[in-house]
């Protein structure tokens, strides 16, 4: 009894943090698009429930009840499971997620790692679901986007090395704490805007949305996709975005932690200050979409391996030399 | 410790069907993710007996990175379908006395690392820092790391830069021909180098090719 009481306690919890996550998830999209067409002077989703708000659901419900087509000579198995694995590894990385001091599922030494491991995972559901399609567009989509997300994981690894060495530790709990004095975005600017930028590469946001490029290979990795499996293909997509906004708000932005540690700030509860952070990032995620024409590939690999590894590399040598002549390297 | 047990089973049970998988699948794609499954499994092992940094490591270098480039060599080569099982085939059997040679030296290695480890305990014990449980295993890796065993460490990276510069010099050649842009050029470009305005008499055309 008691193994399966544990099993209650966990499974609730871990839908009390799965449900808001796709609920938001489903909302951002909508966010993305009003955002997206307010620059362009459009109107956007306006029309399905108070201010489009339920433009998603109504989506979500279409894509239910699309057929799934799979394409005859396809690979059908490893077909089937690449938006199912895309789907999971997106959502699994919120286990670690912390919303305010206590509230986390699981509080593990190596939360920073996990998070990194688990979205350098990611590549393999487009990789999967572009080699198994067995067509052209999806195989050039799947290996562009392999390339590219290798590529910008390096730097995104070396700016969290900036961040460790600030630390001390690998859990994310110590890192927002390790900023009650000061947010890392101060000291870590320019790491901050590689960052930024990393992340838009890393979750094929345009400008580098290379890999489903409609000009060029139809919808990339998606061609042959209909249906639900293409819906959690892009479900995953944006969950994917709001992790990669999440970690930036815990690296530089301090968490959950307020702005300013005074009376009235203080009383609003941390995991709202944490959803607020995500929002302001994920604005600007949206805005650079809006705003910025798409990168050529080579430019992208350039910008990837010429300009932000040395650049990161340099920095990671210029943060640890700084703490270790001021003797501010942290100790365990 | 039960439920301890059953995973511990469950893990090592796919770890070792998917190594069997890597050599006996047909397709050479679906032994690289057999081979991915495999590193996943590992990890999670790794991860049950404490050593979270060495189970996390391992699943971003060889699974985010290795096996990505493992995948991407597969797919671009296109040997997608054997046509042979390695044991049916007449051409691969050559291979396989080499192949049972260089199993048995990992073999002996692997007795020899862990006998080592079963004969002579206190060779754990034998580190100039002292270890304890109090501070989690990526701090005690680094302490053992970058005292006891740098030189060894430092050696090792320059192999790896070594091997890397090896690849790039064996891989790297300038073709003739090829347009290039450059970005310096194309930015310094100023009008009076671009732009010309040439009078054309009638009747007589421009050369414009100098």
């Amino acid at each position: 009894m008691d193994y399966l009481n544990i099993i209650f306690q966990e499974v609730y919890k871990i839908l009390f943090l799965l449900v808001p996550v796709l609920v938001s998830v489903a909302m951002i999209v909508w966010l993305d698009r009003r955002v997206w067409a307010f620059v362009q002077k459009r109107q956007g989703p306006n029309v399905v429930g108070p201010f489009g708000l339920l433009q998603s659901l109504a989506d979500a419900l279409k894509y239910i009840f699309k057929e799934i087509i799979i394409p005859a000579s396809s690979n059908k198995v490893i077909f089937i499971l690449a938006p199912i694995i895309t789907m999971t590894l997106a959502l699994i990385a919120w286990a670690v997620i912390p919303f305010s001091e206590s509230q986390v599922l699981a509080n593990i030494n190596v939360g920073i790692l996990y998070i990194f491991a688990v979205s350098s995972l990611g590549v393999y559901g487009i990789i999967m679901g572009g080699w198994a399609s067995n067509s052209k567009y999806p195989f050039l989509g799947s290996i562009r986007s392999a390339a590219q997300m290798v590529s910008y994981e390096v730097s995104i690894g070396i700016i969290i090395i900036n961040v460790l060495l600030c630390v001390g530790s690998l859990n994310l709990n110590d890192i927002v704490l390790a900023q009650q004095n000061i947010w890392f975005i101060i000291p870590l600017f320019p790491m901050f805007v590689i960052y930024f930028i990393s992340a838009l590469a890393e979750t094929n946001r345009p400008p580098f949305d290379l890999p489903e490029a409609e000009a060029e290979l139809v919808a990339g990795y998606q061609t042959e996709y209909s249906g639900m499996m293409y819906a959690m293909f892009w479900l995953g997509e944006y969950a994917n975005i709001l992790l990669m906004c999440a970690l930036g708000a815990i690296l530089f932005l301090g968490g959950w932690l307020s702005p300013i540690d005074l009376y009235p700030f203080n009383l609003i509860p941390g995991a709202l200050w944490l959803i607020f952070k995500i929002l302001l990032l994920f604005i600007l995620f949206a805005l650079v979409k809006a705003i910025v024409p798409r990168y050529r590939y080579d430019q992208l690999m350039r910008l990837g391996w010429k300009i932000f590894l040395p650049l990161s590399l340099t920095y990671v040598i210029l943060t640890a030399s700084y703490l270790f002549y001021f003797n501010l390297l942290p100790t365990i | 410790m039960i439920a301890h047990a059953i995973f511990f089973y469950i893990f090592s049970i796919i770890a070792i069907v998917s190594a069997i998988m890597v050599t006996a699948s047909k397709n050479t794609v679906h032994s690289v993710f057999f081979l991915i499954l495999d590193f996943i499994s590992i990890s999670c092992l790794f991860i049950m007996i404490g050593a979270e940094f060495l189970g996390m490591i391992m699943l971003i270098v060889y699974v985010g990175a290795v096996a990505v480039l493992f995948l991407f060599v597969v797919m671009m080569l296109n040997v997608a379908q054997q046509k042979n099982q390695w044991f049916l085939s007449k051409t691969s059997s050559r291979h396989i006395p080499i192949g049972l040679i260089i199993s048995s030296i990992i073999f002996f290695e692997l007795i020899i690392v862990v006998g080592g480890w079963k004969y002579k305990p206190d060779l754990i014990n034998s580190s100039n820092t002292s270890l304890n449980n109090e501070i989690s295993n990526t701090h005690s890796l680094g302490q053992v790391l970058y005292t006891d065993y740098i030189h060894i460490f430092q050696i090792s990276g320059m192999i790896l830069l070594i091997a890397m510069i090896g690849a790039i010099v064996l891989t790297f050649r300038q073709r003739e021909g090829v347009k290039k842009q450059s970005y310096i050029k194309q930015i310094s470009r100023e009008r009076s180098e671009g732009v010309e305005v040439i009078e054309v008499a009638s009747n007589k055309g421009v050369r414009i090719d100098d």
